[in-house]
């Protein structure tokens, strides 16, 4: 999750400021958010997602000021792999 | 009459609010665990300031789950009168009782000094006692207290009065440099529509005596009391 556009993320501002001094010029807009990681067992990866973006609505993100994504892949030794497993 | 302050792990002013109530206000004052399922009878609610499941995720994201909070909403959707200081005015958001929400201080430091702040409105709850405009002085300490909405929930606030306090400085001015946490158009404090639910980030709690540096802040729970004796007769 990541603060949503229009609002004022002083972190990734300051970080932006420092990665344009040490010469990365390139560098126009720096968004600072978060990463959670879960380990979830599910039936697939749709219902993986399905179930972390219920996650992310109902209290890992705040969308008065945050955005979200959801990524899934298979965790080590799953059987399940991304649209592959029986 | 009889003030509720609910404690969650973390909070850190439950102390403070209770001492207003009863040394301040003269009135009772009670606690309540976060675990708890009923009000116990209370007149108002005080949610305080400190640090509810240690701020993890956002400040007060966890501790609106809490068993108490059910409770809560119940009580304020019914029109009791629920103030939430600091941490409770982050959980009161999160909770949806309040609208937006409390970011990142801009200057990105945690933030505990004095501030102004000038009384919008007197028709709340807990603003009753004030005169409009009045300039109060009270502390306020926090990270994370940068109002925080969307353009037409700021203009929604505005024009259906619900902007209750404003960081302003010592004349009533709401200057850039009296706002210290880059709040958007300097709402230090709000309520919800029907006016019972308030929540702001300074500290009341912590300027209601004189030998405080402050008693500025003893008017909020004064005003409880008008809230609840007008609702009574």
């Amino acid at each position: 999750m990541a603060p949503r556009q229009g609002i004022l993320d002083p972190e990734g501002e300051t970080i932006g400021r420092a990665l344009r001094e040490l010469g990365y010029g390139g560098v126009t807009a720096v968004r600072a958010g978060r990463l959670i990681r879960l380990t979830l067992e599910a039936e697939d990866a749709d219902a993986a997602r399905d179930e972390a973006q219920r996650m992310c609505e109902e209290l890992l993100a705040n969308p008065v000021i945050e955005d979200f994504a959801v990524a899934v892949r298979p965790a080590a030794g799953s059987a399940v792999a991304g649209g592959g497993g029986a | 009459m009889r003030f509720a302050i609910v404690r969650f792990p973390g909070s850190n002013c439950d102390a403070d609010c209770h001492r207003a109530v009863e040394e301040g206000l003269g009135e009772d004052a009670f606690y309540l665990w976060h675990r708890d399922r009923d009000l116990g009878g209370a007149d108002a609610i005080l949610l305080p300031g400190g640090f509810a499941y240690g701020d993890y995720l956002r400040a007060g994201a966890i501790a609106r789950f809490s068993p108490i909070m059910k409770a809560v909403e119940s009580f304020a959707r019914a029109g009791g009168p629920v103030l939430g200081i600091c941490n409770g005015f982050q959980i009161l958001c999160e909770a949806g009782l309040l609208p937006g929400a409390l970011a990142r201080n801009a200057g990105l430091r945690f933030l505990s000094h004095d501030v102004h702040l000038s009384v919008e409105r007197t028709d709340t709850a807990f603003t009753g006692a004030y005169r409009r405009g009045q300039v109060l002085r009270m502390p306020l300490s926090h990270g994370e207290g940068r109002f925080v909405a969307d353009a037409a929930t700021l203009d929604r606030l505005e024009e259906e009065g619900r902007v209750v306090f404003r960081y302003v400085d010592a004349a009533g001015n709401a200057t850039p440099d009296a706002n210290p946490n880059g709040s958007l158009r300097a709402i230090a404090g709000v309520c919800n529509e029907a006016r019972n639910v308030v929540g702001l980030m300074p500290h009341p709690d912590r300027a209601y005596a004189a030998i405080l540096g402050s008693d500025d802040g003893l008017g909020v729970f004064r005003s409880a009391l008008a809230t609840t004796a007008a609702a009574v007769s």
